[in-house]
């Protein structure tokens, strides 16, 4: 590293500053003593080790899954919704960096950083599930390309650097390491690229996944178009998982959003509109779907039917109607709502899909152990504790002034 | 096993619609036979004395613990498992006349496991076996979600663990013997051949027999064809066999959804690169309206 590219001296102070937040080391600790925070080391004290153990001592000592039931919380919440959530990364990089809307560039950084920890927290989870994970190695020497999880493997690998790379923006400008991040800057828009053409192979071919099983699922749920209603979902995910992340950053991380002149409520009430159009699609090819299927005949019957009733009318149907209504309405707090209920709505799907329609017909049923329960929650919890010290930290919420450094 | 007239004949049949059209497995009329020339077994369970043999011969040759007693065995309808890759299960008919069923891996023509493995640990060996290669494989299960008959276990005791499943003896193939299982069989309830010919013997005695067999051979459609096929005089219902299993290829399934990338790959760049190009000139446009507004002003 020479001394041109390092703009801030490397000493103490670049520490103090930039790590401890201008406090000294001693004042640093005590401040960190709050109740979220014991909270947060709590989970993780019970959580981590558990990880840990879970290697020593094999899946069956820690999960319940079964012979029948080879997916469980791991997969279902870790992998499949938190990639879900993640998409918020590309649908705003989408969003300012080619179709131009630049009134949302300050919530660019943000949804990209919630996408690349999203993706981090999935691989670690998917670590903790796979019997062997140094032989992930095999999904580049192998060529099992008629299998979906190898369309889903590359597809991760491929977009967690490309997430990596658009992350190493504000990391670069937070270290002072200009020659690095100004011609990442350059390609941005290649990288925006990348990243949806990435996340539409991935949080498709996550759907995909199921349709080699159609006698696991539920016939509400299962279709041969499910990678289409997947990648649906996920793009709703993206816009919902924006709206609610802004409205949660502007109360807590309120000091981070020095000069901007940001109209949280109108970028509300436009995501708003884009994410009712895509939720109405959804709804109607969903419905597509179960006619295609010739399921009709199950809506409404038993459990499972009364069940896909709550996921399509409380958690698609009016989450799209309020969408409409409050950005009809220009009422930014029913838009808010209405993205609190389609990210639970999301989060529903892909839980039923991987847990509770999944072996619908079987006799036993799967209930995730406390363990598996635990893990999942240290995973959300090192999200959070990442996600704030970032933001504390590096040019997340704000860009970084030219040739000036950002402090606090 | 020498080739019957009618075998002949659809042999000669689907050769020459072979050599007509582009290969498909849907079939051709009927004639085509997947998986023919690959080694299959028949199993009739009319003749099956439910000795447990093969469950004996199975676990020396795979090394696995010694199958329980008899009085244990059959007490309950058991399911393959991590260690013991094949059983046998008895049901009574309605007559009191008890039925034996052996069950392992069907080892399908066109394997919906070894086509979700992303990393070919299970793979589809030409000669028939879908054979295991533990050192290759990453303990995922996708291929426990994927099969229809519910066969790969998981040993999910161990710190690092294996896929276990019946690999039809796939090394003992190699080596010119019968499957294990097979090798030891008293009764002729497991008769060991090329899938077509072993279709051929299925349909004389079914077909020959209206009376005595239940009209269907369980394993000539189920998953697009499999390398076991049986025969039985009860319900396949009854012995515990899935009769919802679909009658065409599972891998098949995914080709719509595997044409995804290809498109996406293809499509998306140009796409996107050209909405990008559009929303930047209506921006210049705007800035250079706005620019010549002022200087108008």
């Amino acid at each position: 590293m020479d001394s041109a590219t390092t703009a801030p001296a490397r000493d103490g102070s670049w520490v103090r500053e930039n790590i401890f937040l201008g406090m000294t080391s001693g004042e640093y600790l005590r401040s960190l003593w709050t109740p979220f925070n014991v909270v947060a080391a709590a989970i993780l004290a019970v959580g981590v080790p558990l990880f840990l153990y879970r290697f020593y001592a094999g899946l069956g000592a820690v999960t319940n899954l079964s012979q029948t039931q080879p997916w469980g919380l791991w997969i279902g919440f870790d992998m499949m919704t938190g990639i879900a959530l993640a998409a918020g990364g590309f649908t705003i990089g989408a969003t300012v960096e080619i179709f131009g809307l630049e009134d949302y560039h300050p919530i660019e950084r943000p949804a990209i950083l919630t996408g690349f920890l999203g993706y981090m927290l999935a691989i670690i989870g998917l670590i903790a599930d796979l019997g062997k994970p140094w032989n992930m190695v095999g999904i580049f020497s192998q060529n099992g390309t008629q299998s979906v999880l190898f369309e889903v493997a590359w597809c991760v690998c491929c977009y967690a650097s490309v997430l990596s790379l658009e992350f190493a923006v504000p990391l670069f400008e937070w270290l002072g390491w200009e020659r690095f991040y100004r011609p990442l800057k350059k390609i941005l828009l290649a990288l925006t690229v990348l990243s949806v053409m990435f996340s539409t192979m991935h949080q498709s071919a996550l759907g995909s996944l199921f349709i080699i099983a159609p006698g696991r699922l539920h016939p509400l749920w299962y279709s041969e178009s499910m990678f289409l209603f997947f990648f649906l979902s996920a793009v709703i995910a993206g816009i919902s998982m924006v709206i609610v992340e802004s409205a949660i950053s502007h109360k807590i991380f309120a000091s981070q959003f020095r000069g901007h002149h940001m109209d949280a409520d109108a970028l509300t009430v436009g995501l708003g509109k884009a994410g009712a159009v895509v939720m109405f699609a959804y709804f109607f090819l969903k419905l597509q779907g179960v006619v295609d299927n010739h399921a009709i005949e199950y809506i409404g019957k038993g459990f499972y039917g009364k069940w896909w009733f709550v996921e399509m009318l409380g958690f698609v149907l009016v989450p799209s109607l309020l969408y409409a209504w409050g950005a009809r309405n220009r009422r930014a707090d029913v838009v808010r709502i209405a993205g609190v209920l389609a990210v639970l709505g999301v989060v529903l799907n892909r839980v039923n899909i991987s847990m509770v329609v999944f072996n619908w017909n079987q006799p036993v049923r799967y209930v995730p152990s406390w363990m598996e329960f635990a893990v999942s929650l240290a995973l959300v919890t090192a999200g959070v504790l990442a996600f704030r010290w970032i933001v504390n930290r590096m040019p997340v919420f704000h860009e970084l002034e030219e040739s000036s450094h950002a402090g606090h | 096993m020498e080739l019957g007239r009618r075998a002949f004949l659809k042999v000669g049949m689907a050769g020459t619609a072979l050599a007509a059209l582009p290969r498909s497995a849907e079939g051709v009329g009927g004639f085509e036979i997947p998986g023919e020339g690959e080694r299959a077994v028949l199993v009739d369970t009319t003749v099956c004395v439910g000795c447990r043999g093969c469950e004996a011969a199975c676990a020396e040759a795979n090394g696995l613990p010694d199958p329980a007693p008899d009085a244990d065995a059959y007490a309950t309808q058991r399911k393959t498992s991590q260690n013991a890759f094949t059983v046998v299960n008895r049901v009574e008919k309605p007559s009191g006349e008890p039925r034996y069923v052996k069950r392992q891996c069907m080892h399908c023509v066109e394997p919906a496991c070894a086509s979700a493995c992303p990393v070919r640990a299970l793979d589809k060996e030409p000669t028939g076996p879908v054979a295991y290669h533990g050192d290759r494989c990453m303990g995922c299960r996708y291929c426990m979600v994927a099969c229809p008959f519910g066969v790969p276990k998981y040993q999910y005791e161990k710190a690092i663990p294996l896929v276990r499943k019946c690999t039809f003896c796939a090394t003992r193939q190699a080596e010119g013997k019968r499957p294990g299982c097979v090798s030891v069989c008293p009764s002729g309830a497991l008769n060991f051949g090329l899938r077509g010919e072993m279709l051929e013997e299925a349909r004389r005695r079914v077909f020959g027999n209206v009376g005595k067999y239940t009209q269907h051979i369980y394993g000539e459609l189920e998953a697009g064809g499999t390398n076991w096929m049986y025969i039985t005089d009860v319900p396949f219902e009854d012995l515990g066999f899935e009769v919802k299993v679909n009658d065409n290829s599972y891998p098949k399934l995914v080709k719509g959804a595997l044409g995804v990338p290809p498109v996406v790959m293809t499509l998306w760049p140009p796409l996107l690169m050209g909405m990008y190009a559009f929303s930047h000139r209506k921006g210049e446009e705007k800035k250079g309206e706005e620019k010549e507004g002022g200087h108008h002003g």
